[in-house]
C-alpha cells in the first residue's frame, strides 16, 4: 500500500525531468539558443556589436519597429506617427497605459530622456550621429502628454527607421538596464557562460485571442563561440534552433532529420569582387589601364559563370548575384537589373574589341603584355578558396590567367584600405541594413568604402560623380518614389561600369527543432528571434 | 622479430615507398586527369570506373590531385626537413665541439631564433613576396621557409650528441694522433651523429606536412588550385559526413602508409 501511495509521486518526478529534458520545464516553455560571445553592454543606446543587438531587440521597446516579415515599418511604443511634408519633424502619438517590466509607467518623459541623452555627444552612442548635423542636433519636442515630436535640422531619408534601434529606457527605475518595454526582460547573466531572459510580465501586446505575448517564459543563451559545437549540440537536441548555417551542414541537417532546416531563401549578402583602380596603387600601368576599362570589367564578368558557383559551392543555396540588393529586399531591388549572363565568346568578342587578342591560348593586350592578374581573398575562408577555384577556371576559357592569394584578414584589409598593394579583391558583402542610406559609405566617391576607389577628393569618372549626385539626392528626399528612382539608378549605373562584379547571393540558411511553432527566418538581425514574441514550443503532447 | 622476417618486412616498405614516391614522380603521365580540371557537371562524385577515388566537391578528380599532391609533399617535405637537419646538426657541432665564443653564440642564436613566433617570420615572409608568383614557386618558397624556421628543435639534441662524441675515447685518441679538426668533425664526430639526425629528420618529414597544412590559414601554404597533402587533409575536416565519402581519408591512408613504411625502415637500421 505505502509503495502504491509514492506511485503518483513517482510519476510526478518522472513526468518533471521528462519535460525539463525537452527544455519545456514547468508552465513556461524555455527556449534555448547559442550566442557566439558575450554582448559588450546592456545599455541600449551603447550596443554595436551582433550579441548586444540581439539581447536588445529582445528586451527593448522601440516606438517603430521594421518588420522583418513584410519590410514594413510598423508602431510599437507608438500608436501612430506622422513625417512632415518638408521630412524634418516625425510626431509620435505615444500608446496609452504602458508599464516597464518592474511595474514603472511608461511616459512621454522616458521618450524624450531616451533620445536627449543619445543626442549627448558625451554619450557616445553609435546611433547619435544620424541625429546630429553641421546645422546642430535634432530638438525633442512634447507637444501633448502622450505626443513627441522630433524636429531635425535638415531633411534625412527614411527617418523612421532610425527609430527601430532606439529602445527606450525608464527614468523611473533604479535599474534602467533591466527595466524594459520590449517582450524579455534580462533575469541572469553569466559571463562567458550564458543570459537568461524572462518574460515581460508587463509586455503590452496581445495575440489575435486576446492572449499576453510573448509565449515563451524565458530564453537562455549558452554563450558558445565555436560553430562546429554549436551545431553538435543542436544536433543533440540541446539546443531549439540555430542560424547561419553554411550549405554543408544545412545539407547534413536536412537528410538526418527532415523538416529541421529551414531554406529562408535569398539573403541580402552578395559575395563579389572588384579591380583594384587606385590611381597610386603599386601596380603595373597597363594593369591599371586594364581595371579602368569598363569593357574589360564587362567583358570579365560575362566569363564568369555565376550558376556553377551557386550550384558547386554552395549546394544550389544561392543564386546569381545582380548587384547591391538582392530580390529579398522587396523594397530596393531594382527588377530591371539582372545578373550577368555567362557568355564566354560573347566577353572574348568585347575583349577583342578592346584590342586585346588571343596568342597561343593566351590572352594579351594591345601592347602585348598577357593578361595574368592576382585575387586576394581571406584564407580560412573554403568557400571563397571554392569560388576563386571556379573563377580561375572560367577566366582561363578566356585566356585570362588568375592567380590566387589567400592572405590574412588583417593582411587582407592592410592591403585594400591602406597600401592598396592588390590588384583584384574577392570578399563578402554582408547588408545589415535594407535601406540605401546604409550604403552612403560605399557609393560615394569620397567614402572610405568605396572599395575600388576610396576616398577621392573629387570623382574620378563621370559614372561616379552621377552615382555620388544620385545617392545624396536620395538621402535628402523624403518622398519614396524620388528616392526608389534614384537608387533604381544608381543599380543601373553599377551594372553597366561594374565597379565590383557581383557573384552570387547566399541564401539564408538555418534550423529549428520542429517543437518550436512560428519560425520564420530573416536575413536581418535577429535572424530568427525578430518574432520571438510570437515564437512557442509545443508540448509533447500537443506536437503528436 | 626473426630476422627473416624483419628482411621480409624491410623489403616491403621499401617495396611501397619506391611505389609511391615512384607514383608521384610520374603523376604527370600516370594520373587520369590534370589536378585542376573540374569536371563540373560530377561535382562530389564518388568513386567509379571514371574517377577511381571519386571526385572533390568543383568535380576535380581526387586520384590525380593525390598523385599530384604527394608530388608536391613527399618531395618538398623531406628537402625541408633535410635543410632543417643541415642548419641545426651545423650549429649543434658548433655548440658542442667548440666551447667559448663558438659555442655561445650557436647556442645564444638558436635561443633568439626558437623565441621568435615563427608564425611573425612567416608572415613577415609573405608580406615581402609578390602577389603574383607561380603556385609552384610558391609552394617551393613555403617549405623553404619550413625548413629555414624549423631546425631549433635538434640543435641541443645535436650539441649533446656532438660533445658526447667529442669528449669520447677514440676522438680524444684521434686528437692524440694528430688528425686535423676538419676530418674530426666531417668524419668521425659527423658519423656519430647521424643516427640521431636520422631521427630528427623522421620527426620533422611528418611535422612539415603538418605545419604545411596549417599555413594555407595564413595564405603561406599551397595555395589553389595547386594539391599538397596538407591541403588535401585539409578537406577532412570540411566533410561533415565522412562515411558518404570514404575516399576524402585517402590522404590521410597514404600519409600513414609512407610514415609506416619509413619507420619500418628506420627500425632495421636502429636493430643492426
Amino acid at each position: 500500500m505505502k509503495c502504491l501511495r509514492l506511485l503518483p509521486i513517482f510519476l510526478l518526478f518522472l513526468s518533471y525531468e521528462a519535460r525539463s529534458a525537452d527544455g519545456t520545464a514547468g508552465l513556461e516553455p524555455q527556449l534555448k539558443l547559442a550566442l557566439r560571445s558575450d554582448p559588450k553592454t546592456f545599455d541600449p543606446l551603447l550596443v554595436d556589436e551582433e550579441a548586444g543587438e540581439t539581447i536588445r531587440y529582445l528586451t527593448g521597446g522601440v516606438l517603430i519597429r521594421y518588420n522583418r516579415a513584410t519590410q514594413k515599418l510598423e508602431g510599437e511604443l507608438a500608436e501612430s506617427w506622422k513625417l512632415s511634408k518638408d521630412g524634418r519633424r516625425v510626431t509620435f502619438v505615444l500608446r496609452p497605459g504602458l508599464r516597464f517590466s518592474d511595474g514603472t509607467p511608461f511616459s512621454v518623459a522616458d521618450v524624450v530622456a531616451t533620445l536627449r541623452r543619445m543626442m549627448d555627444p558625451a554619450v557616445h552612442s553609435p546611433m547619435g550621429d544620424s541625429f546630429r548635423a553641421a546645422e546642430g542636433p535634432a530638438q525633442v519636442v512634447v507637444e501633448r502628454p502622450n505626443q513627441v515630436a522630433i524636429q531635425f535640422p535638415v531633411a534625412v531619408a527614411a527617418v523612421e527607421r532610425l527609430f527601430d534601434q532606439i529602445a527606450i529606457t525608464s527614468t523611473q527605475s533604479s535599474n534602467k538596464e533591466r527595466s524594459v518595454l520590449g517582450p524579455f526582460t534580462v533575469s541572469e547573466y553569466v559571463p562567458g557562460d550564458h543570459i537568461l531572459l524572462k518574460r515581460n510580465p508587463n509586455y503590452w501586446r496581445r495575440d489575435e485571442r486576446g492572449r499576453s505575448l510573448p509565449y515563451l517564459g524565458s530564453i537562455r543563451f549558452d554563450i558558445q563561440g565555436n560553430r562546429d559545437i554549436e551545431l553538435l549540440r543542436f544536433r543533440r537536441g540541446e539546443l531549439h534552433m540555430i542560424a547561419g548555417l553554411d550549405a554543408a551542414a544545412f545539407e547534413q541537417l536536412k537528410s538526418e532529420r527532415p523538416g529541421v532546416a529551414l531554406d529562408g531563401g535569398p539573403s541580402y549578402d552578395n559575395e563579389m569582387l572588384w579591380f583594384n583602380q587606385v590611381a597610386k596603387a603599386p601596380i603595373p600601368q597597363y594593369k591599371k589601364d586594364w581595371f579602368a576599362s569598363q569593357v574589360f570589367r564587362r567583358a570579365l564578368s560575362g566569363a564568369i559563370n555565376r550558376t556553377d558557383i551557386a550550384r558547386l559551392v554552395y549546394r544550389g543555396y544561392a543564386r546569381p548575384a545582380a548587384g547591391p540588393f538582392s530580390e529579398a529586399n522587396r523594397l530596393w531591388f531594382n527588377t530591371k537589373v539582372k545578373p550577368h549572363p555567362y557568355a564566354p565568346e560573347q566577353s572574348l568578342k568585347q575583349l577583342q574589341s578592346a584590342g586585346f587578342r588571343m596568342v597561343g591560348g593566351k590572352l594579351h593586350d594591345s601592347r602585348n603584355n598577357p593578361v595574368e592578374f592576382s585575387l586576394i581573398t581571406n584564407s580560412g575562408n573554403k568557400a571563397r578558396a571554392r569560388i576563386a577555384s571556379l573563377l580561375q577556371q572560367d577566366l582561363a576559357k578566356v585566356g585570362v590567367r588568375l592567380n590566387i592569394v589567400p592572405l590574412d584578414f588583417p593582411a587582407l584589409i592592410e592591403r585594400i584600405s591602406r597600401t592598396y598593394e592588390y590588384e583584384t579583391c574577392l570578399l563578402g558583402l554582408v547588408n545589415i541594413d535594407p535601406d540605401p542610406n546604409g550604403q552612403m559609405n560605399v557609393w560615394l566617391s569620397s567614402a572610405a568604402n568605396h572599395q575600388w576607389n576610396p576616398r577621392q577628393k573629387a570623382p574620378a569618372t563621370p559614372w561616379e560623380a552621377e552615382i555620388d549626385r544620385l545617392m545624396r539626392l536620395q538621402a535628402a528626399s523624403p518622398s519614396f518614389d524620388k528616392r526608389k528612382a534614384s537608387f533604381d539608378r544608381v543599380q543601373e549605373i553599377i551594372a553597366e561600369q561594374v565597379p565590383f562584379v557581383y557573384l552570387v547571393t547566399k541564401h539564408v540558411l538555418s534550423a529549428a527543432d520542429p517543437k518550436v511553432k512560428n519560425v520564420a527566418p530573416s536575413s536581418l538581425l535577429p535572424q530568427l528571434l525578430w518574432n520571438a514574441h510570437r515564437l512557442t514550443i509545443a508540448t509533447e503532447s500537443a506536437s503528436r | 622479430m626473426r630476422p627473416k622476417l624483419h628482411a621480409a618486412m624491410r623489403r616491403l616498405c621499401a617495396c611501397i615507398l619506391i611505389a609511391t614516391f615512384a607514383a608521384a614522380l610520374l603523376a604527370s603521365f600516370i594520373a587520369p586527369a590534370s589536378y585542376e580540371t573540374q569536371f563540373r557537371e560530377d561535382p562530389g562524385a564518388g568513386p567509379s570506373a571514371k574517377f577511381l577515388l571519386g571526385t572533390d566537391e568543383l568535380g576535380r578528380d581526387r586520384l590525380s590531385r593525390l598523385l599530384y599532391g604527394s608530388r608536391v609533399s613527399l618531395l618538398l617535405a623531406p628537402a625541408a626537413a633535410a635543410l632543417a637537419i643541415c642548419i641545426g646538426l651545423s650549429l649543434g657541432v658548433m655548440a658542442g665541439c667548440f666551447a667559448g665564443t663558438p659555442a655561445r653564440f650557436a647556442l645564444g642564436f638558436t635561443d633568439l631564433v626558437a623565441s621568435t613566433p615563427s608564425l611573425l617570420l612567416l608572415l613577415f615572409a609573405r608580406a615581402l613576396l609578390p602577389l603574383n608568383v607561380q603556385p609552384a614557386t610558391s609552394v617551393t618558397i613555403t617549405f623553404f621557409l619550413l625548413g629555414a624556421v624549423g631546425w631549433t628543435s635538434g640543435v641541443r639534441v645535436f650539441a649533446a650528441a656532438a660533445s658526447n662524441a667529442n669528449n669520447s675515447d677514440y676522438i680524444r685518441q684521434a686528437r692524440a694522433l694528430g688528425c686535423p679538426t676538419r676530418r674530426l668533425v666531417f668524419v668521425h664526430i659527423a658519423s656519430a651523429l647521424l643516427p640521431v639526425a636520422a631521427a630528427q629528420f623522421w620527426v620533422l618529414v611528418p611535422l612539415f606536412l603538418l605545419a604545411e597544412a596549417n599555413m594555407g590559414m595564413l595564405g603561406l601554404g599551397v595555395s589553389e588550385p595547386l594539391p599538397s597533402i596538407g591541403n588535401l587533409l585539409a578537406e577532412i575536416q570540411l566533410s561533415p559526413q565522412l562515411w558518404l565519402q570514404p575516399a576524402v581519408l585517402a590522404p590521410a591512408g597514404l600519409l600513414l602508409v609512407v610514415l609506416v613504411s619509413l619507420q619500418g625502415l628506420l627500425t632495421k637500421e636502429r636493430a643492426s
